[in-house]
């Protein structure tokens, strides 16, 4: 398997506090892992460096062999990655198949003056957006929500339509932090199956932030545990639910307990 | 070089003037986050009230321009805390673009309200202090510029004590660090809030006093450009930053003064805007501030 | 054809029309109808920095007058020395030069956008606001100060090239371009920048590209509308454009709802005919104005005109 990201070293401090420290880690074609870790661990933290929000105090960052230093939260969905917000950022005014167009613009066919033109070619382009846009919508259920602003959908669908519009931007990793946040057991087994399902439908590698054990050990192939921003353990999800110095880290968290009983 | 002595000193007492205005913006940002429009019209309110309470005092009496000094900073303490209440409070957590909106309306109510009250025609400020010249070597340094230099220090000491030394100070910095932790720990927001704009109207209207001295004209729009270049000065010095507004407004000040003592002087008003546009390109923290990354 | 295209047409043709309108219009109709014209080009020119992309822009006057200082120029400067007396040349030649002359001036202002845009656009909100509004006050001590531009006493004697029908055209333009702009995929990126730029960002859009191209393009529509008030009021001084007219403006966006292209317009509409009712009252105008700023944004933050979208179907 080729690997697809790579962190090296990866650091960030902020004032004195350093929010991961020294990581090493790798995420390779069509894997998906699971990075997880008590609160404050650093995750979101790696998201950000990953994806440009943050730069790295040190270390190396890269995407298919290319270094992303300097190529700006942009440049690097461009080159393939897309994420999910914890704290969910939609577009809340904007219509549900508009969060999703605003998403399709890394692949549009037609240059902006076209928009005024309003030729053949931009009237099939702007077409074949919304078709998709559609299209993705129905994966996950969201194409009876089209019109309506995203900030009035209900709290799991807003989740779910931040993974389509990462979908959108055709990428080749997806970052998901904390997709199943707040929802209901039946809900969370659903969304299990889907990010299986697109993982299939789109050749996706993906990397997944998440607090649920039941996800996490459900459906990932290989888990890295942070604590206070240092990786402590890296495996298969057998290895890590035995691992001493994971447990050690849950104690005394809730998550303890449900790490137990699995 | 007594030229250029003679200079830094007339800059000095101007930024002495806009440093008093900055701080009043700083603070404000400090505590709410929004840049508050209305500061140079409270500002020029005092200098109006000062106009008005020097009419009933004697001319040349230093107790008289006490009093003066006095009554308008309390004056426009009350204004600026009556804005905040009616205007800004109903507004806390609404979008940043709504409360610089309402700012601005504020501004221009304050303004307008001047021009159909007081007439838009310039006043003669009264000589309210008695004056003379000190000559010092070379240089000449007018009682009032001496008063004005005095006036700002003493209440720049009077507020770094507040800040630091007193329990209300203590809940401001505590607010401007992080209002919710302040909450939680029981400090009253709102009465922070309130007294953070009291304070820095109180500040401003002492420059309006003080411009207004050394100035003697006043109308109701001179607010508006001592206080866009408080402001820059603000920014100079790094925005919610109380020594960095003090600092930026003397630097600015004596930069005005020796632009418009050079052959460059029509655009004296200009320079402000170009010294703040170019600290945005290379130092938008400013020059004491600390850039800050948001959460994500 | 497509639909923008039609109605950018039909308008243009009402444009027309009107300067052939039988028998002429009353002058002071005229007047008041020029007036909203201009402003109703400000005021969707600026919607879309403060309306769509959620930028607050203190600085439309400035860029309307470096519109109206260059468009004047070639009308003054350089339009005699390329086709002689303007007033002894044809009809088609005064028309290309007037439209040369306010292509400029839009030239110009974008420029000028562009150099405002650029270093305080990756700021926050409220700084933009004060750069724009200094960058006013910058624009006017330059143009007191250059001495061919008339100095501190402005230019005058500028042709009278205005007419109703070139001020319906251009207000015809500006909607279509800023209507055809917004509405299409590309457009959606304005409105994701306003929403949210980190969002906007993570979906490999570039909030800092949208914004420098919303204040560029605003501020080229407010150039051609500079020229075109110069060339209807004949004479322009440096303080002709201050910071009220620009306040003017936003009033207008904000009204209207800001990113609501038809409240915008009606907003337009309305404050230019409320000044002419109130004209009585006309030193509490501006008191009017800014009480109405304040208790807009205390009880209808959205607009005079915007009015609560759609429940979900869901
Ligand atoms: N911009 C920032 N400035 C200062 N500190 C930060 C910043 N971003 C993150 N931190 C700190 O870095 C640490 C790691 O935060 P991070 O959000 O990455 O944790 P996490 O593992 O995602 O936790 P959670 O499970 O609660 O989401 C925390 O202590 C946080 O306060
Ligand atoms: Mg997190």
């Amino acid at each position: 398997m080729a690997e697809l990201l790579r962190l090296e070293q990866a650091t960030i401090r902020f004032g004195g506090l350093t929010a991961v420290n020294a990581v090493d880690f790798a995420v390779n074609e069509g894997e998906l892992c699971g990075l997880i870790g008590p609160n404050g661990a650093g995750k979101t933290t790696v998201f950000n460096l990953i994806t440009g929000v943050y730069a790295p105090t040190s270390g190396r960052i890269s995407f298919g062999g290319r270094d992303l230093r300097g190529l700006g939260v942009d440049g690097i969905v461009g080159l393939g990655i897309a994420r999910t917000f914890q704290n969910i950022r939609l577009f809340g005014s904007l219509s549900v198949l508009d969060n999703v167009r605003a998403a399709c613009n890394l692949h549009r066919a037609t240059a902006p003056g076209h928009a005024l033109l309003r030729l053949g070619a931009f009237r099939r382009d702007e077409a074949a957006i919304v078709a998709r846009a559609n299209e993705l919508l129905e994966i996950f259920n969201l194409g009876r929500f089209r019109d309506a602003p995203a900030r009035s959908l209900p709290y799991g669908e807003q989740r779910r339509l931040e993974i389509v519009r990462c979908l959108a931007t055709r990428p080749r990793l997806l970052l998901l932090d904390e997709p199943a946040a707040g929802m209901n057991p039946t809900e969370k087994t659903e969304l299990i199956r889907l990010i299986q399902q697109v993982r299939r439908q789109f050749n996706l590698s993906i990397l997944l932030v998440e607090h649920s054990m039941r996800v996490v050990m459900g459906c990932c192939e290989r888990i890295a545990v942070l604590d206070y921003g240092v990786k402590i353990a890296e495996g298969t999800p057998d290895q890590i639910r035995t691992d001493p110095k994971v447990i050690e880290a849950y104690l005394g968290e809730d998550h303890g307990s449900s790490l137990a009983h699995h | 070089m007594a030229e250029f002595l003679q200079q830094l000193l007339n800059g000095l007492s101007l930024g002495a003037i806009y440093a008093l205005i900055a701080l009043g913006y700083t603070m404000v940002y400090g505590v709410l986050r929004f840049i508050n429009f209305a500061h140079s019209d409270v500002f020029m309110v005092g200098a109006f009230i000062g106009y008005f309470a020097g009419r009933i005092v004697p001319e040349g009496t230093l107790w008289g321009g006490l009093v003066v000094l006095l009554a308008a900073m309390a004056g426009c303490a009350v204004l600026g805390m009556l804005i905040e209440r009616l205007a800004y409070r109903p507004l806390r957590g609404a979008p940043t673009l709504n409360v610089l909106i309402t700012a601005i309306g504020v501004s221009l109510l304050l303004e307008y309200s001047g021009q159909v009250f007081f007439g838009a025609a310039p006043r003669t400020f009264p000589a309210i202090l008695p004056s003379a010249n000190f000559t010092l070597g070379g240089l000449v340094l007018s009682s009032n510029q001496l008063v004005v230099i005095v006036v700002a220090v003493l209440l720049m000491i009077g507020l770094e004590l507040i800040v630091h030394r007193t329990k209300i100070g203590m809940a401001m910095r505590a607010v401007s660090l992080n209002p919710r932790a302040a909450q939680l720990v029981g400090v009253n927001n709102d009465v922070v809030i309130s007294f953070t704009f009291g304070l820095g109207s109180a500040l401003a209207a002492a420059g309006g006093v003080l411009y207004a001295l050394n100035y003697p004209s006043i109308d109701p729009l001179m607010g508006v450009m001592p206080g866009l270049k408080a402001f820059v000065a603000a920014i100079l010095g790094g925005i919610g930053n109380i020594p960095g507004a003090a600092l930026g407004g003397l630097l600015l000040g004596v930069v005005e003064t020796f632009v418009n003592g050079s052959q460059w002087s029509t655009y004296k008003d200009a320079i402000a805007f170009a010294i703040l546009i170019v600290i945005l390109l290379f130092r938008p923290a400013g020059l004491l501030g600390r850039a800050t990354v948001e959460k994500v | 054809m497509p639909r923008p295209h039609v109605a950018l047409l039909l308008a243009l043709a009402a444009a027309y029309g009107v300067s052939h309108f039988p028998g002429g219009l009353d002058p002071y109709l005229l007047d008041v109808l020029t007036g909203i014209g201009i402003n109703i080009i400000l005021a969707v020119s600026l919607n879309l920095v403060n309306g769509y992309t959620g930028q607050f822009s203190l600085g439309h006057a400035g860029f309307m007058s470096v519109g109206a200082y260059l468009s004047s120029a070639v009308s003054l400067f350089v339009a005699p020395k390329l086709v002689g007396e303007l007033s002894a040349a044809g009809e088609v030649t005064q028309g290309a030069v007037f439209l040369a002359a306010l292509i400029t001036g839009g030239f110009c202002a974008a420029l000028a956008g562009l150099f405002v845009g650029v270093p305080s656009l990756r700021l926050r909100g409220d700084y933009l606001a004060l750069v724009t509004l200094g960058f006013g006050e910058i624009i006017r001590v330059i143009f007191q100060n250059v001495e061919i531009l008339g100095g501190a006493l402005g230019l005058n004697a500028i042709p009278g090239s205005t007419t109703l029908t070139w001020v319906l055209a251009v207000a015809a333009v500006t909607v279509f371009v800023v209507h055809c702009l917004v509405d299409s995929t590309y457009g959606r990126g304005f409105l994701a920048t306003r929403d949210d730029e980190i969002a906007a960002a993570a979906v490999g859009l570039n909030p800092t590209r949208y914004k420098i191209v919303a204040f560029v393009v605003a501020a080229f529509f407010a150039g051609v509308a500079g020229g075109l008030y110069a060339h209807f009021k004949l004479t322009i001084t440096p303080t002709g454009f201050d910071f009220t007219r620009s306040i003017e403006i936003v009033v207008m966006v904000i009204l209207g709802g800001m990113g609501n292209a038809v409240g915008v317009i009606l907003a337009a509409v309305l404050l230019t005919v409320l000044p002419e009712v109130l004209r009585p009252i006309a030193e509490y105008r501006m008191i009017l104005y800014s009480l109405l700023l304040v208790l807009l944004m205390l009880l209808r933050p959205q607009g005079l005109f915007n009015f609560p979208a759609r429940r979900p179907r869901g």
